[in-house]
């Protein structure tokens, strides 16, 4: 029995066996819903091996492993706990120019490589919506406006939110929280359960992405969903790939981070996940990414800036809801 | 019989250990204990007083449905106890679907009471925890206290009958020391069930001032990494359930009855306004329990046949994922159980319900420090969530399999001694065709549970996903239609394998 397995395991292929790169993505990334199956398609077509996803929450998970993970590459970390990530020591530079890319923000960072972006921003409905808030000042004036947003103690687009209206209202951030709380309808644990208030009309904004409206155009041929552009400036988000060091497939794992830059990846991805490609020249984004309203401002914390904050902006935000 | 009875010694051994375990391998990875912040003491308090509320008003809420379903009888009366059952075994994201379509500010409730000029109800706060920890709860509560009025024997009431009791007596020397007996045991079930809390409390709280223990784990779990403070809130969390359980121990009371024939009938049913209102309790309960899940059902039926295919792949790896989950439950459930009735360790009922206090996220992670040398998280995925979730349900299994092992031993022991009826014979032939309800039962709720549970997969993640977990994948990715198709088909596969392990069980009898 054993014999005639092992010799099963000999008669397979195996240079596609031996050839493995194994990515460690955030869970909504890797479902068949999100860009995972453009991403595992056509990396195994620019690389003649095979990628194996691994989702789940991969920053504690690469902090737990350590040393010892698993992981040739983490996929979909956000700038806003990057500090963390980078201080564990476990990544190699990922060898790309990023002196051009197609941020609102220059980026040098020779470890993380950003691949998709966007910014925060309250999504509503034009049916049921008709005056929404035309700036932040507004918003926090708003009556009869109920919005949920999601805690920024499990959800990394909260955590934005936090740093958002930092960014705006800075020393004043503790006001501007004790009067927006009271449109505040309810804070989830996450983004979907906040979204999925909002579609089925519990709320009249939901804390979302500029990008959001895309995916009801796109795919649903709905314009009725808005994001509400403030000229305070939105708070704004990349996802980013890294490789690690210790990896046992460097060759495989550098040829990911050629390939995240190309074309190919930059077209494709940002349409399964509804944000903006990252190096990829504004005239050749998909059309209806090129359509949608932009903010003329973007706001943003370096991860140091960010991590310094993190605690201080969400005693602030809990004294306020308290 | 002393080969069993080391059985449920081992597993109540090994239970205690994988919990207190995994909570050490926590705190020991971290260097020690942490420090709790002025916020975790705020969640501490907020988690007690509304487990404490939630608990006290199921229980009390219970209390006329179960005398009304106990005393009363008409078509369709099995259903609809079945049916009751539904919301405790419902996967929590469903179950905030269907409250906030009946309760929301766009429900039902809130349309009426527009169209009447009345003011309008808010299910965002404190009120709405407390409402979906009823919701989910009282199911629980109502069935055990249905349980403690079947097993008052119907001598009793005969008795009371041919000494004209009123109503009134009947409660005073009947139906008070059995609540007495039942209630404080149904309180803590509720009270540990809500202490465990984290996405009712955040989805329906409105905000952080509706913070529970576990969420505060959660933080400082995924964006702090502090395992030192995860560790201490999850010896905190444990605290309070041992300090709630230590509590209820000292109100509970043997309602001693005494034995009587194994009849199923219930109490009497008086006429006149006592039936109206039996009526309007019933018709109440089955209205605030069954109507958010028919509106769930009717937003996501049709979609259904839409679903694409990995969906159902997710959703036949969920069932085969529950079935070994409500098996492996069963089996530990009936070595405890055995152990238990033979009355000689106290501390196996107690390691029993320790799944129950224990925090899920701390169990996995400590289950992931402790593998992680032996296998990879990937390899683990599946088997540590089938295990994992199995213990988790001990605790129910046991309520309801423990009362039935301690009569099955009273009854038959001698005879089976005197027949030498023992080992694997005595097992077939005596403990499971005697237990077969109960085990049903617990089989039942292990599954549907299991089928429901997202906690632990979450962290050991592997490239295959459950059904709970595509679930969240779709609305991720902006389908919340498909979403809601897929959450009415995780409701009905929960709700059909209890169905089905319960059902088995009775056939079995």
């Amino acid at each position: 029995m054993r014999t005639a397995l092992a010799l099963l395991l000999m008669a397979t292929p195996v240079a596609a066996q031996d050839r493995v790169l194994t990515v460690y993505a955030e869970d909504y990334i890797a479902s068949e819903w999100g860009p995972g199956p453009a991403i595992k398609e056509g990396f195994e077509a620019f690389c003649d091996c095979t990628l194996r996803f691994v989702t789940g929450d991969i920053l504690p998970r690469i902090l737990m492993e350590g040393a010892n993970t698993q992981a040739d590459v983490v996929f979909g970390l956000n700038t806003d706990v990057l500090a963390r990530a980078r201080a564990s020591g476990l990544f190699a530079p990922h060898g790309q120019d990023t002196s051009d890319m197609s941020l609102p923000i220059a980026w040098d960072d020779p470890t993380f490589l950003p691949y998709n972006w966007g910014e925060t921003a309250f999504v509503y409905d034009t049916t049921r919506l008709e005056n929404p808030p035309a700036s932040f000042a507004e918003l926090l004036e708003a009556e009869d406006i109920r919005i949920v947003i999601q805690d920024p103690r499990s959800s990394i687009s909260g955590l934005a939110l936090l740093f958002w209206v930092k960014q705006v209202y800075g020393d004043e951030a503790g006001a501007a929280w004790s009067q927006l709380a009271p449109k505040v309808l309810t804070v989830t644990r996450g983004w979907s359960e906040s979204y999925g208030m909002f579609t089925s009309g519990e709320a009249d904004m939901v804390l979302s992405y500029t990008t959001s409206p895309a995916y009801h155009i796109a795919a649903e041929d709905d314009v009725t969903k808005r994001a509400a552009i403030f000229p305070e400036g939105h708070y704004f988000m990349t996802e980013v790939a890294g490789q690690l060091a210790g990896s046992d497939q460097p060759e495989l794992a550098q040829a990911f981070m050629d390939w995240i830059v190309t074309p190919e990846f930059q077209q494709v991805v940002p349409l399964a996940n509804w944000s903006l490609p990252a190096a990829l020249p504004e005239d050749q984004w998909p059309q209806v990414m090129r359509d949608l309203p932009r903010p003329d401002t973007t706001l943003f914390y370096s991860e140091d800036e960010a991590e310094a904050l993190r605690q201080p902006a969400l005693d602030e935000w809990l004294r306020a809801f308290n | 019989m002393a080969a069993r009875l080391q059985l449920g010694h081992l597993v109540a051994a090994f239970l205690a250990t994988a919990i207190l375990g995994t909570l050490g391998a926590v705190a020991w990875s971290a260097g020690g204990l942490g420090a709790l912040s002025e916020w975790d003491w705020r969640a501490v308090r907020f988690t007690l007083w509304q487990a404490a509320l939630s608990a006290t008003l199921s229980a009390l809420l219970a209390v006329p449905v179960a005398r009304a379903l106990a005393r009363r009888r008409f078509r369709g009366r099995g259903l609809l106890v079945t049916l009751l059952g539904a919301p405790f075994i419902l996967p929590v994201i469903v179950a905030i679907m269907g409250l906030i379509a009946v309760f929301g500010r766009n429900g039902a409730v809130n349309e009426a009471l527009r169209a009447l000029g009345l003011p309008e109800m808010v299910i965002y706060g404190w009120q709405g925890v407390i409402l979906a920890h009823v919701f989910l709860n009282l199911p629980l509560s109502v069935r055990l206290i249905l349980q403690g009025w079947q097993a008052i024997p119907a001598e009793r009431f005969r008795l009371a009958a041919s000494l004209d009791f009123a109503p009134c007596d009947i409660a005073r020397h009947l139906e008070r020391p059995m609540l007495r007996a039942v209630l404080p045991g149904v309180w803590l079930a509720v009270f540990l069930v809500c202490l465990t809390s984290f996405t009712v409390a955040l989805a329906l709280g409105g905000g952080p001032r509706a913070t529970t223990v576990e969420l505060a784990i959660y933080q400082a779990f995924r964006f702090d990494f502090d395992l030192g403070r995860a560790a201490s809130l999850g010896l905190v969390q444990i605290g309070l359930c041992v300090a709630a359980a230590l509590v209820a121990r000292r109100i509970v009371v043997p309602a001693a009855f005494g034995a009587g024939l194994d009849a199923r009938h219930g109490p009497p049913a008086p006429g006149g306004w006592r039936l109206g209102a039996d009526a309007l309790v019933i018709t109440l309960a089955a209205g605030f329990l069954l109507w958010p899940m028919g509106a769930v059902i009717t937003t996501g039926l049709p979609r259904i046949p839409a679903l694409p295919a990995d969906v159902w792949d997710a959703a036949w790896r969920s069932v085969v994922m529950a079935v070994a989950s409500a098996l492996l439950s069963v089996g530990a459930c009936l070595a405890l159980a055995l152990t238990i009735a033979a009355g000689r360790a106290r501390w196996v009922e107690a390691a029993g319900m320790l799944p129950l206090i224990a925090s899920p996220l701390v169990l996995g992670t400590g289950l992931f420090i402790l593998l992680r040398g032996v296998a990879s998280p990937q390899q683990m995925a599946l088997p540590v969530t089938v295990a994992v979730n199995a213990a988790m349900a001990l605790p129910f299994g046991l309520r309801a399999l423990i009362p039935a092992a301690q009569a099955l031993r009273a009854d038959y022991d001698r005879l089976a001694l005197s027949l030498d009826l023992r080992g694997l014979a005595r097992l077939r032939l005596l403990t499971l065709p005697r237990l077969a309800r109960p085990l049903g039962f617990a089989g039942g709720l292990a599954a549907a549970l299991a089928m429901g549970d997202l906690g632990v997969i979450t962290l050991f993640a592997s490239d295959q996903p459950t059904l709970p977990l595509k679930l969240y994948q779709l609305m991720n990715g902006y389908r919340m239609a498909d979403a809601a198709a897929a959450s009415v088909l995780l409701m009905i596969l929960s709700f059909g394998l209890f169905w089905l392990f319960d059902r088995g069980g009775r056939l079995g009898a």
